[in-house]
């Protein structure tokens, strides 16, 4: 029995997805195509761009579909002419390398400070600014004051862009409520796809330059013929995206916390104080190198990441946690993260094994010690 | 026509419209399909994915793909980046080694009948300050090589010339190409969408630094493409999409895997099936062509037709209306030699290229052959050509003209 708890690196495809996606390869035309064939495959796209336009209460001539979350927030930094960036220290690796990034910190619990931004504005200017942060984030599900944050942008003049590629399918997502000039979704975080995103304009429109240059696709803002089956696929998995879903992980992860702050002594959850997202669990025990831990929990079939999976392979301590100013503590987080199918099995499986772990390491530095 | 007719490549009697437009995208192989439905599924049902055994099964599947397509090209699986299709390939291509090598070189070299994504590629990179050079063709849409060589200068970091045409179908002597370009010392972009699969390609025998490759001209899903980038000699790129690293830096983002094991199945199947199937293809091309033209006075065959690649022919019909043509083909699915730009018909810049006038651009058809297209529909398409054809020039002045033998250029029209 394996337990699969790392849905923010990316979950598993749900079955009604499978099913479109399957559909969608038997669709013969490119929607760029006049004839029947091309017009088929046209509706297709644009029902799917309903959808997702839906989903976050855009316009869907407002929706722009991507490769994926790093090409949406790569085209928001690149495409929307503002020369200066301002982003949150706790940003994915694919905002900060996308750009010259000014830097605005976060606290202690990973919240991005709205006092920092009106400085930074008020140095920088914001008439030439975009200021760019997260929903979410991916390691601790910190969530951020973006519509604070956007009041104080668009009073200086800036735009905003937000990566919702975390929050999306568990935090309801409105782009108005929000205020946010663009935000980044990715489909595979949330039961769809991999390999199809989208960036999603407020006003659809703002002038956006195309990072991939060429065909009028996607009203000229993404050169390519469409991913039509990852399309189909992320509009699928958005419709999907149940009721009443973030309330049941946050049990199941509140569950989690609960029973592991009764049996393992020094456990730090990051986070623990500030709004979060329901599926979300970052913890650390010191001294317990968390890639001690997430190899052990493997081999006891619990599948969790330490820090972000997206460093390929890399090893290196969390910048967000290093933010955060969690010292030597970084090395030692775990995330932990449930999804649509996540289970009380599963966490069960989770909370025993690291129960375990973390005794067994206490005995060790007990002996060490002695 | 209906997925399955495309599935299963068996007509009982053809459907219709018939799809001959093989340029434009071609039906995901169901081989490929049932390669790539498994890595949407397995991943968690399967009781063997404890300790990463999936992450790892992901990888091999991914490792395979990327040995695939190197395979189909003669390159090194390290030399291959996924990406999310030719137009992405192009773009980091261009802008990727023009970004990097600014510092000594801020010229670039390409043909006027290359694709769009290409041409705003280089127009883009004028707007930053580069020079970029756009030969011509002959009339038979291919390149005079003492042009290009005479084109090259110290400052020019890159040539980019595609290895077939997306409407006409000619191929570019890349062999050639490669050599002059490595002669000289400047890097040789290919973009192969069209040709990968189609024809031979070797990046090591035709001196190719960098190619193109589609996943869904060749059967394969739309969304995922892949950049060959050579190592020795070395080529460097500047990333377009930055972020996690992946694709040893070229190109970040989690990397799809029932796509790329989707394209590298795509690419085994065709180089498996390339000679017949090429075989097969220029026999059926080359019954279209006659069977029309048997019928048919007036007609032209646009670009080189030794120099093409199997599946693809494009023909003017003179004396007939463009749009009147598009309506009249409706039995058939495919391209006019117009491009609808917002709302007004512009003629094919490809075909204005290779000299045609407006008119006989507009009247101009891409037929495009493959794998699933049977010899009974191409007999299908033949008659439905020459009746459309037949009846529109009964409806027109010009052919009566024409037929009367009065030389249509030289009337003078009066202004209204």
């Amino acid at each position: 029995m394996s337990a699969y708890l790392d849905h923010n690196a990316t979950s598993p495809v749900r079955p009604d997805v499978i099913q479109a996606i399957a559909d969608a390869l038997g669709v013969i035309g490119n929607p760029s195509s006049v004839h029947g064939a091309g017009r088929s495959a046209r509706r297709l796209l644009e029902e799917s761009r309903e959808a997702i336009a839906a989903f976050v209460g855009a316009e869907p001539s407002g929706v722009i579909f991507t490769s994926g979350g790093s090409e949406a927030n790569a085209l928001a930094l690149s495409g929307l002419g503002r020369k200066t960036v301002i982003a949150s220290a706790i940003e994915h690796p694919s905002v900060l390398k996308a750009a010259q990034c000014h830097v605005l910190p976060v606290n202690g619990d990973g919240v991005a400070e709205l006092q920092a931004l009106e400085k930074l504005l008020a140095n920088l200017g914001g008439r030439d600014a975009l200021v760019s942060v997260m929903l979410a984030n991916n390691e601790t599900g910190v969530v951020q004051p973006v519509a604070e944050l956007t009041r104080i942008a668009h009073a200086h003049g800036a735009l905003v862009h937000c990566d919702a590629v975390q929050a999306a399918g568990k935090l309801d997502l409105d782009i108005k409520a929000l205020g946010v000039d663009c935000l980044s979704l990715s489909a595979h975080k949330l039961g769809g796809p991999q390999g199809v995103g989208a960036l999603v304009l407020a006003d659809p429109n703002i002038d956006v330059s195309p990072l991939i240059k060429g065909g009028g696709q996607e009203r000229s803002h993404r050169a390519g013929t469409e991913n039509l089956s990852g399309i189909a696929g992320f509009a699928a998995a958005v419709r999907t995206v149940e009721d009443g879903g973030a309330e049941r992980m946050a049990v199941l992860r509140d569950g989690l916390e609960c029973a592991l702050l009764n049996a393992v002594p020094g456990l730090t959850i990051f986070g623990r104080n500030v709004d979060r997202l329901p599926n979300t669990s970052c913890l650390a025990v010191p001294g317990l190198t968390a890639q001690t831990a997430v190899m052990a929990l493997d081999l006891a079939g619990v599948m969790v990441s330490a820090g972000s999976a997206c460093s390929s392979g890399k090893v290196a301590p969390s910048h967000v946690l290093t933010a955060m100013g969690a010292g030597a503590l970084a090395g030692a987080a775990v995330r932990v993260s449930l999804g649509w199918n996540s289970t009380a099995a599963d966490v069960d499986a989770f909370v025993e094994a690291f129960t375990a772990l973390a005794r067994r390491h206490e005995i060790q530095d007990a002996a060490t010690a002695a | 026509m209906t997925a399955m007719t495309a599935r299963t490549g068996k007509t009982n009697q053809a459907k219709h419209p018939i799809y001959l437009d093989y340029q434009a995208t071609t039906p995901c192989d169901p081989r490929v399909v049932e390669a790539m439905l498994p890595y949407f599924t397995e991943k968690f049902g399967n009781p063997h994915s404890r300790n990463h055994a999936y992450g790892w099964e992901a990888e091999e599947a991914v490792e395979l793909a990327r040995e695939q397509v190197a395979a189909i090209i003669g390159a090194d699986a390290k030399e291959i980046v996924f990406t999310s299709g030719a137009t992405e390939s192009n773009n980091l291509a261009i802008k990727g080694v023009a970004h990097f090598y600014k510092d000594k070189k801020d010229h670039i070299i390409t043909v006027v009948t290359e694709h769009k994504c290409v041409l705003d590629t280089c127009r883009h990179l004028e707007t930053e300050g580069f020079k970029v050079t756009y030969l011509p063709v002959k009339p038979n849409g291919l390149i005079d090589l003492a042009e290009l060589e005479a084109a090259i200068t110290e400052r020019t970091a890159l040539v980019s010339v595609m290895a077939v045409n997306n409407e006409i179908g000619v191929v570019q002597p890349i062999a050639e190409i490669g050599g002059i370009c490595r002669k000289h010392g400047v890097f040789f972009h290919s973009d192969c969408a069209q040709a990968v699969g189609k024809i031979p390609l070797d990046v090591n025998a035709m001196n190719i630094d960098l190619m193109s490759i589609s996943g869904h001209k060749i059967y394969g899903p739309k969304g995922i493409g892949a950049l060959f980038v050579r190592r020795r000699p070395r080529v460097r790129l500047q990333a377009l999409i930055n972020g996690g690293g992946q694709e040893r830096g070229m190109r970040s983002g989690t990397l799809a895997t029932p796509l790329v094991v989707g394209l590298g199945e795509a690419c085994r199947i065709s180089q498996e099936e390339m000679e017949s199937e090429g075989k097969r293809l220029t026999a059926l091309r080359e019954r279209l062509l006659k069977g029309v033209a048997a019928r048919l006075p007036e007609i032209y065959v646009n670009g080189d037709l030794e120099h093409r690649v199997p599946g693809n022919i494009n023909i003017s019909f003179a004396f007939v209306e463009g749009e009147g043509l598009m309506m009249g083909v409706k039995d058939l699915a495919v391209s006019s030699g117009s491009a609808c730009t917002s709302a007004s018909l512009e003629p094919s810049y490809v075909l204005r290229a290779i000299g045609l006038d407006a008119e006989m651009a507009h009247t101009s058809l891409r037929l495009g052959l493959g794998r699933f297209t049977t010899e009974e529909e191409v007999d299908f398409a033949i008659d439905h050509i020459v009746e459309a054809v037949s009846r529109l020039r009964e409806l027109s002045p010009l052919w009566e003209m024409h037929q009367e033998g009065i030389d249509i250029k030289s009337i003078q029209w009066a202004e209204h």
